[in-house]
Parts: C-alpha cells; sequence; structure tokens
C-alpha cells in the first residue's frame, strides 16, 4: 500500500495539483460576513435550481419573497418584529454556549417570560388603568424573573447535583408549555377560548402605527419597542461577556473549568446565574412577544423560537452583536414562509440556506489550498 | 550515498505562523536505528518541525521523504501509515477511559463488538515487551503523568510506528521514571526502531542521543553533530549563540518571619487514598525552602491543598499567622478558600500548565490577567479596563521575553516553553508574599532556566518566601535555603547543607533519624 502510494506520487510529481484542506490560523471577523453571505447567495442558486425543475421561475419566485420580507418599509417592520423574540432566545443561549452550559431550554424560559409579564396584567397585580411606566417596565421585571426561575432549577441541579442540563432544559420546556396551557384552557380561558382576554392597551408595548394620527407615514407599521430592547439587550450581553469581571469568568469558565477553579473562581455559583440570565433573557422575549403582539397570553406564542436561537447563537459563533442581523435575517424567512404559497418553497430554501451556512462555517475555520501532489510546493 | 541509511529525510522545510517564521530552510536527516536529538531555545521551532512530520502542520516549502521516497503527510494518520508517531509534549488522552480503550481509539479494528479482554492481553504482552508496564484495564485518570506517557508509547507503537518521536518527554518524568524511559528507548532501538527526541535538558541529551541538531530562531544552527564529539558547553553555546553560565549568584541573608506553616496535614488523593499523612513543615520570609521527593509521593496533593484547591481532612494551614485552610471545612465553598489564599499573596506556579495554569483559547491577556482581574487597575467596579489590562499584558511580554505576536493571540499559539514565561509573568509580577513553585523551570531552555533561577533568588531578596517543589535535585540543591524531603505523605526529614546522598537515601524511605542512627553505628 505504502510504496503504491508513493509511486503514484513520484508519478505524478510535480505535474498534477490537487485541492487540500487546512485549518486556518487566522480567523478574521470580515471573512466571517464574506463567507456566510457566500453562503446564502450559493443557497439562493441551489434553491432557484429546485424552483426551476418543479417548473417555477425562481427569479420571480425570489424578488416575491425578498420583497414578501425586505420589499418596503411595512414588511420590513413586520420582519423586525419577528427577529426581535429570535434575537433574546439567540442571546439567551449565547450567554449559556459560552460557558458550555448547553441550555436548550430558551423555549420554555420564553413561555415562562410570558406567562410572568401575564401574571401582572391578568391576575390583576396592577389594575389596567396603571400608567405604562410603570406596567411595562413591571411586566418586562416579571417575565425577566419567570424565565430565570425556570433556568434556575436546571442550573441548580446541574450544580449541586450535576444533572445533566440538556436532559432537564429540554424537560422544562414541556412542563412549560403545560403550566401555560393550563392557564389559557382554564385560569384565565376567556369564554371558553384558549386564550387570556386581551390586555389593556396599558400593558402595550408602544408600536410606530400607534402614532399614525401624529405621523402618516407611520400607518400600519407593526415594529414595536421590543425591537429597540432586544437591540439594547444585544449590547448588554456584549458588555457583560467582553467588558465585565463576570463575563470574564464566563469565559474562563467556559475554556477551561480547572483554570477557572485555579483562578479562584466560583464554578456552581456562576453555573446558577448564567443559567438564570440566560432565561431571564428568554423570558424576557416571551413578554416582549405578547405585550408587543399579541397582547394576550395564548398558545403557539413560539414557533419553535427557542430552536432556531441555538442555531442562530452558532451561525453569530457566539457573538452578541453578530446575533442581531443574523436575527433579522432569520426573521425575514419566517415572514416569507408566512407570506408565500405554497408554503413549502420558502421553508424549502431556508433549509436549504440552513444547511449552507452551517456548511460554510467549514470554510471559515478551514482553508482550501491548490498544492502540487508529491511536491510540497 | 548513504541516502537508504535515512528513515526519514526533511530538506528546506519552512513554516510560517502569523508574525513568527517558526521553521526557515531546515534540514533534518534521521539514520535508521539512532536516537537523533533536537535542541533549540524555546519557541526555535522544535515542535512545530516534529508537527509537519506527523501531518499535523503542512510545510509551506520543504521535502519529506520516508525511506527514499517523497510521501505527502496530511494528517497524523498518513504519518503512522509511514510508520511516523509521535508522543506529544502535552498528552492527548481521553481521561475517562481505559488505557486499552485510549489506544484502540480511532482504529478501524475492533469494529463493533469490542472484544475487550483480547486486546488487554495483546497490550499487556506489549508492554512487557518494551519494559512499558502499565494495567490496562485502568482509568487514564487514575495514572501518573509517566504512567500516561507509557500509555502514548504504546499507542505509537501499537498502531506499527517504527520511527517514534518524543516531544520533551522527560520534562513530565521523575529521574527514576527517565531512567526506565531510556531503557525503554534503547530497547526500541535494538528492535531496528529510531527515535527522534527533544529535550532542554543537556544532560540527558547526552546520555542518550547519538546525534544532536540544534535549532536556534527556526533556522538550522548545527546538523547532526555527533555526540561523541560535543560537551555540554558547546551545546549549550550552539543553542543560545551565548557562553552560558550554569552559576548562579545566591547572596547570605537571614530568614525571617514564618510566612506559610503548614500543621499536620492530611488529605486523600484524586483516587480516594491518603496522599498527605500529617504533614508539617514551614517557610520564612526571604527562604527557599525546597521539597524534594520522587514524583507522586504527594508533592501534588500538597500544593494543591495549600492553595485550597483540594480539601483536606485534617491539619491546618497558616499564612502570616491567619489560618486559611483548615480540615474540617466542607468542600462546598471551596472557590472561596482559593480566592481567600490567592488575597493574602499566595501565588502557585501549578504542575500543568496547559491544563490548570491556562486557558487555550483565551488571549495572552486574558490569561495574563487571571489571578489580578479583581483588583484594580485591571478592575473597575463590575468591569474590566480593558486599556490597562492590555498595557499591563504588554509590559509582562516584555519583561518576561514571551515569544507571540500579540498579546490577542490565543495561548494555545504558544511553545511549550513561553506557555510556562507567561505562568511564571503572572505568578511573579504580583510580588506575592508567599509562593508555591511547581516545577518552575520545566519545558524551559538552557537560558530560560537561567533567567527563572535568577528571578526566584531575586523574589527571596525581596523577602518572598519560596516552597519550590521540584524533581530535580540538583535545581533544588542550588537554589534551596533549606530541603525537606517527602515521601509517601509524610516529611522524612530536613536538610540545611545539602547533601544528595542523605537526600536520595530519604527520598527512598528512610526517616532521618533513623538515618543519623545508622550512621552512628557503622562509625
Ligand atoms: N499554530 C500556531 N500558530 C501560530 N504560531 C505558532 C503555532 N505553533 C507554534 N507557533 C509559534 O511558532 C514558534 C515555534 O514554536 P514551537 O512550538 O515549534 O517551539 P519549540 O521549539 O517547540 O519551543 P518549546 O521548547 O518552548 O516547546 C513559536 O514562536 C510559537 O509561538
Ligand atoms: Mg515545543
Amino acid at each position: 500500500m505504502r510504496t503504491i502510494l508513493s509511486l503514484f506520487a513520484e508519478y505524478l510529481g510535480g505535474t498534477r495539483f490537487r485541492l487540500r484542506m487546512e485549518p486556518r490560523m487566522k480567523q478574521p471577523g470580515w471573512l466571517g460576513l464574506i463567507v456566510s453571505l457566500g453562503a446564502v447567495t450559493f443557497a439562493l442558486v441551489l434553491g432557484g435550481i429546485v424552483l426551476m425543475l418543479v417548473g417555477g421561475d425562481p427569479i420571480r419566485a425570489y424578488v416575491f419573497m425578498a420583497m414578501a420580507a425586505f420589499g418596503n418599509i411595512g414588511v420590513f417592520s413586520d420582519t423586525l418584529v419577528k427577529a426581535t423574540p429570535l434575537i433574546l432566545v439567540s442571546l439567551a443561549a449565547v450567554v449559556a454556549f459560552r460557558m458550555r452550559l448547553w441550555n436548550i431550554g430558551a423555549e420554555g424560559q420564553f413561555y415562562l417570560g410570558a406567562f410572568g409579564a401575564s401574571l401582572i396584567v391578568l391576575t390583576p397585580i396592577l389594575p389596567p388603568e396603571t400608567s405604562p411606566w410603570l406596567m411595562i417596565p413591571a411586566m418586562m421585571v416579571m417575565g425577566m424573573l419567570a424565565g430565570a426561575l425556570w433556568g434556575f432549577i436546571p442550573g441548580y441541579l446541574k450544580a449541586k447535583y450535576n444533572v445533566n442540563e440538556i436532559i432537564s432544559t429540554l424537560m422544562m420546556n414541556y412542563i412549560a408549555v403545560a403550566w401555560n396551557n393550563y392557564f389559557i384552557f382554564d385560569v384565565w380561558s376567556e369564554g371558553g377560548f384558549q386564550m387570556s382576554r386581551q390586555f389593556p392597551k396599558t400593558a402595550w408595548l408602544p408600536r410606530l402605527t400607534d402614532y399614525a394620527a401624529q405621523v402618516p407615514m407611520f400607518r400600519g407599521l407593526t415594529i414595536h419597542l421590543g425591537f429597540v430592547i432586544a437591540m439594547i439587550a444585544a449590547g448588554v450581553v456584549w458588555w457583560i461577556l467582553y467588558r465585565s469581571r463576570w463575563g470574564y469568568e464566563i469565559r474562563l469558565i467556559g475554556d477551561n473549568p480547572r483554570a477557572a477553579r485555579y483562578a479562584g473562581i466560583n464554578i456552581v455559583r456562576n453555573t446558577i446565574l448564567v443559567m438564570m440570565l440566560s432565561g431571564a433573557l428568554a423570558g424576557l422575549g416571551g413578554m416582549l412577544e405578547i405585550s408587543g403582539v399579541v397582547h394576550r397570553l395564548q398558545g403557539a406564542i413560539s414557533s419553535g423560537y427557542g430552536f432556531t436561537g441555538i442555531i442562530i447563537a452558532w451561525l453569530a459563533k457566539l457573538n452578541p452583536i453578530l446575533v442581531v442581523p443574523i436575527s433579522i435575517l432569520f426573521g425575514g424567512l419566517l415572514l416569507a414562509g408566512r407570506e408565500i404559497q405554497p408554503s413549502g418553497i420558502p421553508m424549502l430554501i431556508q433549509g436549504i440556506i440552513l444547511v449552507c451556512l452551517i456548511g460554510s462555517d467549514f470554510l471559515f475555520r478551514n482553508r482550501i489550498r491548490l498544492v502540487r501532489v508529491g511536491q510540497e510546493a | 550515498m548513504d541516502d537508504h541509511l535515512n528513515v526519514v529525510e526533511l530538506k528546506g522545510i519552512s513554516k510560517q505562523f502569523p508574525g513568527v517564521l517558526a521553521n526557515d530552510q531546515v534540514d533534518f536527516s534521521l539514520r535508521s536505528g539512532e536516537i537523533h536529538a533536537l535542541l533549540g531555545e524555546n519557541g526555535a521551532g522544535k515542535s512545530t518541525l516534529v508537527n509537519i512530520l506527523t501531518g499535523l502542520y503542512r510545510p509551506d516549502k520543504g521535502t519529506i521523504r520516508v525511506e527514499g521516497e517523497y510521501v505527502d503527510l496530511r494528517s497524523p494518520r498518513d504519518a503512522i501509515n509511514y510508520g511516523i508517531g509521535m508522543v506529544h509534549q502535552h498528552f492527548m488522552l481521553v481521561p475517562t477511559q481505559t488505557v486499552t480503550e485510549n489506544i484502540l481509539l480511532g482504529l478501524d479494528e475492533p469494529r463493533f463488538n469490542m472484544n475487550l479482554s483480547h486486546y488487554d492481553q495483546i497490550i499487556s504482552d506489549l508492554g512487557e515487551q518494551y519494559g512499558l508496564q502499565v494495567d490496562p484495564r485502568a482509568r487514564i485518570w487514575q495514572l501518573s503523568v509517566g504512567e500516561q506517557q507509557r500509555v502514548e508509547i504504546l499507542k505509537m507503537l501499537y498502531r506499527g510506528a517504527n520511527v517514534l518521536i518524543m516531544d520533551e518527554p522527560t520534562a513530565v518524568l521523575a529521574p527514576q521514571e527517565i531512567q526506565e524511559l531510556f531503557t525503554t528507548l534503547r530497547s526500541m532501538i535494538a528492535e531496528g526502531k529510531s527515535i527522534i527526541f527533544i529535550s532542554h535538558k543537556l544532560d540527558e541529551v547526552m546520555a542518550i542521543a547519538d546525534r544532536i541538531t540544534v535549532l536556534r530562531k527556526g533556522k538550522l544552527s548545527a546538523e547532526g553533530l555527533l555526540t561523541k564529539e560535543i560537551t555540554k558547553h558547546d551545546l549549550a553555546r550552539e543553542m543560545v549563540g551565548r557562553d552560558v553560565l550554569f552559576r548562579l549568584n545566591k547572596v547570605e541573608q537571614t530568614p525571617g518571619d514564618i510566612v506559610l506553616a503548614v500543621e499536620g496535614l492530611k488529605a486523600l488523593n484524586n483516587k480516594g487514598i491518603q496522599a498527605l499523612r500529617g504533614l508539617s513543615l514551614h517557610v520564612a520570609a526571604g527562604e527557599i525552602v525546597g521539597l524534594a521527593g520522587v514524583a507522586g509521593n504527594g508533592q501534588t496533593e500538597l500544593a494543591e491543598a495549600i492553595t485550597g484547591l483540594r480539601p483536606i481532612t485534617e491539619g491546618k494551614v497558616v499564612v502570616h499567622g491567619q489560618v486559611l485552610i483548615e480540615g474540617n471545612m466542607s468542600g462546598q465553598r471551596r472557590s472561596r478558600h482559593v480566592r481567600q489564599v490567592i488575597d493574602a499573596g499566595v501565588s502557585h506556579i501549578p504542575e500543568d500548565r496547559t491544563h490548570v495554569g491556562t486557558a487555550p483559547n483565551l488571549s495572552i491577556t486574558d490569561n495574563l490577567i487571571m489571578k489580578g482581574y479583581r483588583q484594580p487597575p485591571i478592575a473597575k467596579g463590575w468591569s474590566i479596563d480593558s486599556l490597562s489590562a492590555n498595557t499591563q499584558a504588554e509590559t509582562l511580554r516584555e519583561a518576561y521575553d514571551i515569544i507571540v505576536p500579540t498579546v490577542e493571540t490565543p495561548a494555545r499559539l504558544l511553545s511549550g516553553g513561553n506557555l510556562q514565561r507567561l505562568i511564571l509573568a503572572r505568578e511573579i509580577s504580583c510580588e506575592p508574599k508567599l509562593m508555591i513553585a511547581m516545577q518552575p523551570t520545566r519545558g524551559l531552555d538552557v537560558g530560560a532556566i537561567e533567567t527563572v533561577q535568577r528571578l526566584l533568588l531575586q523574589q527571596r531578596e525581596n523577602g518572598a518566601a519560596i516552597l519550590l517543589i521540584s524533581e530535580e535535585l540538583e535545581e533544588l540543591i542550588s537554589l534551596s535555603d533549606r530541603i525537606y524531603v517527602i515521601y509517601e505523605g509524610e516529611i522524612m526529614g530536613e536538610v540545611m547543607e545539602a547533601d544528595s546522598e542523605t537526600i536520595g537515601l530519604m527520598m527512598t524511605g528512610t526517616r532521618q533519624k533513623d538515618l543519623v542512627a545508622t550512621r552512628k553505628v557503622s562509625r
């Protein structure tokens, strides 16, 4: 075998080229963006071919999809609305993954956040006529607390009893949904429907369209304050991770727990705190969604946001700032998926884009070189 | 003409890393049946060169021939197919798996039905053959460093390695284990294998190598010198480019107050066996106290117990009159003890620099602020002042000669010696009152050893108390004011006037008082 191989090499010596892959030494930030854009383009071409095969007109379909997500200010506003919960659940994944805590319970924490916020309105803890200046912050705090609680439980189990957080967070997702269902089917059910009554206006996040009377251009724009809050959250998470002492501890534990112990860092406490922060972010996402969009507690407020968030977190390379544009892209895809018939096509494109993005990660980390066979050139 | 003699031949190898030319037109040849030593300062490019030979890195230029044929090594798997196997500077074993499982890992055989006991037998036979005794059923985390190394060697032999590359194998071994390793190496040569041997210890190289090649700053400085025709001093000069004085300037000074007092310390090791059996010792300000002993007699556990990393069952650790660690404290809040110890001005150079001392993917800066990030100027309220962190990192890089393109570089890209310098920089620059230094010069080149030893002496002059734990008697004797000898978790005795014979006897378990008694009797 050995001689055959080397004979082969001798024979080809210096005459043929071969592609070779090797790890990149540097991974510059701009490269990530270019590779990701390339991947999206590639996916669109691939999807176009599929569209053509089934007899569609790819260009038209794409234009239509792009229009549906980014075509005018109206739909772009809808895209941003979709992106808002995605940003928060992705941030939840980013902080936990940074410490190598595999919190896949953002979905459940999102539901609990919505529930916590509803407590304020529906119990009611605050009467409907409360000023929004108090109502909204109270809902945010309660949503985050509820999400944090949902993160605390698996965090505590992990820290004290080394219970695998993947399993516990996954299980807690089901509990969260069932818990919410109990309230919308029974306790807060409105006239037998599986939803609560609508929140009073004081519990609504302000939307641009609410100001249409003053600024006519805002008519129909559903984007709400939640998007701004999500962007602020991204900034805060960035600051925590890269500029705060706590973030330093998180990164150190994530990279080498033994070194963290050697530096005197409390891993038990950080495990619990990080799970709580992660839960709080996802919970805030849930609160923003019901206060900014649905305006009531109901079932199916998330279409698997928690899981999409995991994908976005990875694509953003656990960088909280990159989470924002990627979430917007995914928000657009989600929207186009709703608008276009048959809805299978955008779903297909979504899938292809996803696979290509994940595949491109490989190109980002490795370098392809053309070399001569047999002679290290 | 003598081409056919060379099992491996590298020609004109160059390798550029961002900011460093790690190898620059290097030629290297390995003859069949020889031990060829590769020497050079930290960061000279030794590991890079052998990593190229094992397919881990690709050369930018140059050719590799194995038994005369040009080869293209794309992965360690390719390399082992050509019979080239490497034992790394940092081991690559799965701690929770058994020896056999680790050796079989990644092989095509066995497939699904792992008949492990069958393979256990094969592996223990192979070990027998080369004098590499190790229990095939033991799990890696239960093994000493020396045993883990044997597993790495067995792994390569099992895969049919004909050329064995050993990157600083002796850095982690006790003197006796080194002798055992040398016996193994010789028996492998007798079986017709060839060995590339990297080390910083000139005596070892003189003892085991047939030929020596020296690298300096990526370039060939001397190729294929015959060991018989060269002296240790020539080698040192070849490596560093100047004469190295193997001499230290230690000032006389009377030790001050007692800084560290360890009283009746008892602790378990990782396997749950008593590792420290009521050990007591003390170190005063301005003195270097050596702790001599064969590896695995409780040194690691002692260092961990003093620094709060390992729970103790009995006894106490007192620093500057303040009880920091006590026997009845629960393990839950251990991180607080570690912090208290750090805050009391105790620094710790850990034995295991990659797994304990540094975080591989974090930057040099992040690694340097590991102990100081809680205090100003690095800490600013809840935040970290990245500007002053960077300034500090730059200063330390300069002062401790850490060779690295920028302070943003992740620590895993540092050469072994440079990683050690990073840890030293961090642990010395905080001006500790007490320093627990475990093998501080491990993996350093002769020039750097000189530097570190001078730094330790300087700390001593500044009034720091230093507990120096080392397996190198020579180093202990030349640096220490007093030396304790540890054996099976107990102090056998204490010597002021270094006397390697007495120390040697105590290291094998003879108590000092018995020693004196037998001497008297024999006189
Ligand atoms: N993957 C890498 N990326 C960037 N730089 C690297 C990489 N590997 C090594 N280097 C740099 O190349 C130089 C040579 O490193 P190498 O590990 O070969 O040194 P060495 O001779 O083995 O030193 P030591 O005796 O300290 O182990 C060093 O400056 C090191 O920082
Ligand atoms: Mg090296």
